[in-house]
């Protein structure tokens, strides 16, 4: 078969129809904008907030949203904007530990369950779901108990509570993976387990982790909020959404718009990241199942 | 110029099941089906072959409304008996036709079953959709009766099972009882067999050709592979690029190919004939994705008798009332009969 | 289908020597799928009951048989990727059975799979370059880049091809691509599952014979595994006819092909629909006619 007379058709013969990148869809563009604001209000807070969001100041109790206070101030004459800011510090923190603290341990354990011997990978995968069933607050709250409560502490708690959901989903999709003939293609090329799991499996469940991840990332914002409404969460004085609402529920009546503000940036950022892993589940994982 | 096989007075016979005109499909700017006509009359089991990217599979879902979402057909297809165009009826007009008028037998038949549903009821339920049985008891018999008459041992207990109790070939013998149930004037076949093992394939042919013998329908059998048509049907069309290139009757087109593309398939699809090497006769370069064909002639890149003039768009050459072809170096016809095989691009490599 | 073959299984000719490329000893392969009962286990399944037979040096051995046979069992257990129940697989007359990976470095230089899905068998997230060069660097070979040049042209593709991905070539070249990693390590066998069943008809000629120049050029020992009796006649010279887990006939295809010993072989061959057969007025019910 001579060689130029195959590839003559080639160039044209480029058939990416399938593997073409699918339009970005509606929730995977709005998901991406609302992260992409959250990010960005972290990043200014390091730079620029309209006032200290820690001083207390009672000259200026309670003020209505102003010029000067876009957002008004708390009890303590608290600017809740500089709040908001850098609030979003601890959220996108928040988010990165526990689903850092997740993916670490859940991917790797995941791809180990999904390629070890039958037996083996059930019995991780039984462990995985008594974890499972253990309440994520509940493990926080314990946590905090016995180390005492802080954003690190009960970030922790929650990442160790969502290895779970990375450890099964990884293991469903490396079974899918190890089924495919590349693979047994590369262990009849000599190619140990461990190569097999860096260069084949990792690559080809990547999606599925970045999916997974920015899931997690919604769920432990809202795991946060809720343990700092607790009092499990962040400890004063740094600023944090969730603690925002609790300290606001006593003025409920007088100044709701305390609530209002926190409640809202942690809907919206909840709603962002949950979006951005729907546009990003539509994006990526039907190739995992349909690659032809 | 419209290379519809069927221009003259018979285009207007009044036993044509199935009308299709100037049909097209699209998607963005790219033409996946580009102009393609033909008509089926009653009772006539007509076979459409291509390759992948032919444009085969969607002139099939076009003929049935079943289009996958942002693509579009133009054009007309006409159905005996059905007093609007189905390219454009809406989703309401269109159910009442399907599984009625028309009816389809896909690849993969476990997709084509609710699994959550005795097969049964499922048949029934088509009958009692389309009220040709009046109540249910009657309609739970003739789903009975269609089981039997798909050749599926012990009809009654099968009506009780569920889909997934079934192997493949089973299934799409279901899947072949709940298409037949109306006595559609049309069945359309996408690979029916392709998915099932060689001895199963025999059995599902021989029902669905009996199928539609036996109701007097008219069969549209998508394949890629010649073997099947030439076994199943009486005409063949040949779609390549998203055109109809060659149609007549499959004893014509499969022993005197006209257009260069048949030829070049029958050749390459022969495992018996082999050059002094031993080596098969090959169409070179490979199949372009669809919408990416070359203009005019759209086989010319692959083509080893094409000239300028191919970049220009070969006319409809119609040969007989069914018959036809569009090529501008086509093989010699009757008189000059070759072998069919087109010669041998084999060169060895290197 | 009959779980068990209506006639007793021809004996396989026990040509197997210690020259045979492939000698394959009384292979048995029994699977315990997991409970689907509290009360009792799943009934095994028999995928492989008693197969023998040998490859010589240099033979192209077709394996024909349906879905569920236990073709596909039986070329992972000769391909060191599975074990079997009982039984022996032997490769250059050096006992496979039961070596741990490491000690099968061998099999894997010697032995090299092609599959039949050209899409799923390349890894989408590699490079064409990489992927052919797996074997070269699981095996720590040397010069890997022009190694993988001159194995892409071998096939018939341009060098450049290295730095694409493989939804980017269509399935024939893919398939091609598959062939290209398979003899990187340079075997001396080959062992292609259904090569090409998913090819179009107009490519599958040319992958046929570029399998055929290749076998030729490097005196490969190729096993040919396909449900379709009429690729393997074109193929092989012999070929193993296999139902339900046994080889129910072998021989020369040709012989096996014109004059079939078996019942189930001659179901099988009455079931292929050919142009020929069509065209002298076979109907698709005398397919199912034998």
């Amino acid at each position: 078969m001579s060689a130029p007379d195959v590839e003559a058709g080639a160039a044209s013969a480029v058939s990416a129809d399938r593997h073409r990148r699918r339009p970005v869809t509606g929730s995977l563009l709005v998901g991406g904008l609302i992260v992409a604001v959250v990010i960005g209000m972290a990043l200014l807070s390091f730079v620029w907030t309209p006032h200290d969001p820690t001083l207390v100041d009672p000259s200026v109790r309670l003020q209505e949203p102003s010029p000067d206070y876009w957002f008004g101030t708390d009890k303590f004459g608290r600017d809740v904007f500089s709040q908001i800011l850098m609030g979003s510090r601890t959220t996108l923190f928040v988010g990165f530990v526990a689903v850092g603290v997740a993916a670490l341990i859940g991917v790797p354990l995941g791809i180990v369950a999904g390629m070890a011997p039958r037996w083996f990978g059930e019995l991780l995968m039984r462990g995985n779901d008594l974890l499972l069933a253990f309440p994520a607050l509940l493990l926080a709250i314990m946590f905090a108990a016995v180390y005492g409560a802080g954003t690190l502490v009960a970030m922790v708690a929650i990442g160790i509570a969502s290895i779970p959901h990375f450890a099964r989903l990884i293991r469903g999709g490396t079974l899918q993976v190890m089924r495919t003939e590349y693979v047994i293609a590369a262990r009849a090329a000599g190619r140990g387990p461990f190569a097999i799991a860096v260069r084949h499996v990792l690559p080809n469940v990547s999606s599925l982790v970045i999916v997974q991840a920015s899931v997690g990332f919604a769920i432990s914002v809202l795991a946060e909020a809720a343990l700092s409404f607790l009092g499990f969460g962040t400890p004063p004085p740094t600023p944090s959404w969730g603690r925002m609402l609790q300290e606001s529920q006593e003025l409920l009546s007088i100044a709701p718009r305390l609530a209002v503000f926190p409640g809202v940036a942690i809907a919206v950022a909840v709603l962002g990241f949950n979006l951005l892993g729907d546009g990003l589940r539509d994006r990526f994982d039907p190739k995992l199942e349909d690659r032809r | 110029m419209t290379p519809a096989p069927e221009t003259g007075p018979a285009a207007a016979a009044h036993d044509d099941v199935l009308a299709v005109r100037n049909l097209d499909v699209t998607v963005g700017g790219r033409k996946l089906v580009e102009d393609v006509g033909f008509t089926i009359r009653a009772g006539e089991r007509v076979g459409l072959i291509g390759e992948s990217g032919s444009g085969k599979s969607l002139t099939a879902l076009s003929v049935l409304g079943l289009l996958p979402e942002g693509l579009r057909a133009s054009g007309s297809v006409r159905l005996a008996g059905v007093g609007h165009d189905l390219v454009g009826a809406d989703e309401a007009r269109m159910s009442r036709v399907r599984g009625k008028e028309i009816a389809m037998v896909f690849q993969e038949p476990m997709t084509a079953l609710n699994p959550t549903m005795r097969v049964g009821r499922q048949i029934a339920e088509v009958l009692l959709i389309h009220r040709t049985r009046p109540d249910r008891a009657s309609a739970r018999a003739a789903a009975v009766e269609l089981l039997a008459q798909v050749g599926l041992p012990d009809p009654e207990a099968a009506a009780r099972a569920y889909p997934h109790q079934f192997s493949g070939g089973q299934r799409q013998r279901v899947v072949l009882a709940i298409a037949l149930a109306n006595d559609p004037a049309l069945l359309v076949c996408d690979e029916p067999t392709t998915a099932l093992d060689v001895t199963v394939q025999a059995r599902v042919l021989d029902l669905i050709v009996r199928g539609v013998q036996d109701r007097r329908s008219a069969l549209l059998f998508i394949t890629h592979d010649l073997a099947v048509v030439a076994t199943a049907c009486e005409r063949v069309m040949v779609m390549y690029g998203g055109r109809l290139v060659e149609s007549g009757p499959v004893h014509e087109v499969f022993t005197h190919p006209r257009h260069r593309y048949t030829q070049g398939l029958i050749g390459a699809s022969d495992l018996t004939v082999v050059d002094g090497r031993g080596r098969l006769a090959t169409i070179r370069g490979s199949v372009p994705p669809a919408g990416r064909f070359p203009a005019g002639c759209v086989f010319r890149n692959r083509c080893d008798h094409a000239t300028d003039v191919c970049a220009t768009r070969p006319k409809w050459i119609p040969t007989g009332p069914d018959s036809g072809y569009a090529c501008f170096h086509p093989v010699p016809g009757s008189g000059a009969h070759g072998t069919g095989a087109p010669t041998n691009q084999e060169a060895g490599r290197g | 289908m009959a779980e068990q073959p209506t006639s007793t299984p021809l004996a396989p000719e026990p040509r197997t020597g210690p020259a045979d490329a492939i000698s394959v000893r009384d292979v048995t392969r029994v699977y315990q799928r997991p409970r689907t009962s509290l009360r009792r286990p799943s009934p095994p399944v028999h995928a492989l009951r008693g197969v023998s037979f040998g490859i010589p040096q240099g033979q192209r051995f077709g394996i024909v048989g349906e879905s569920g046979c236990g073709k596909s069992t039986l070329l992972r257990i000769m391909a060191g990727l599975d074990r079997p129940t009982s039984g022996g697989v032997a490769i250059d007359g050096r006992d496979i059975t039961g070596l741990r990976e490491r000690r099968l470095k061998f099999v894997r230089e010697r032995l090299q799979l092609v599959f039949q899905d050209p899409m799923s068998s390349l890894d989408p997230r590699m490079r064409v370059g990489d992927i052919v060069a797996e074997p070269l660097v699981a095996q720590g070979h040397g010069n890997r880049r022009e190694r993988v040049a001159e194995l892409l042209e071998a096939v018939g593709l341009r060098a450049d091809a290295a730095d694409r991905y493989p939804h980017q070539f269509s399935g024939g070249q893919r398939q091609r691509i598959s062939i290209a990693r398979a003899l990187a390590p340079r075997p001396k066998i080959i062992v292609a599952d259904e090569p090409v069943s998913a090819l179009d008809v107009s490519v599958r000629a040319q992958v046929l014979n570029l399998i055929a120049d290749l076998v030729d050029e490097l005196s490969l020992t190729l096993v040919f595994v396909s449900h379709d009796l009429s690729v393997v006649r074109h193929v092989c010279d012999r070929v193993a006819v296999m139902h339900a887990g046994q080889i129910v006939e072998t021989g020369s295809t040709e012989q096996v092909y014109e004059d079939p010993r078996h019942s189930y072989t001659r179901r099988l061959i009455a079931a292929v629909p050919t142009l020929g057969k069509a065209l002298s007025g076979v109907s698709a019910a005398d397919l199912n006619r034998e």
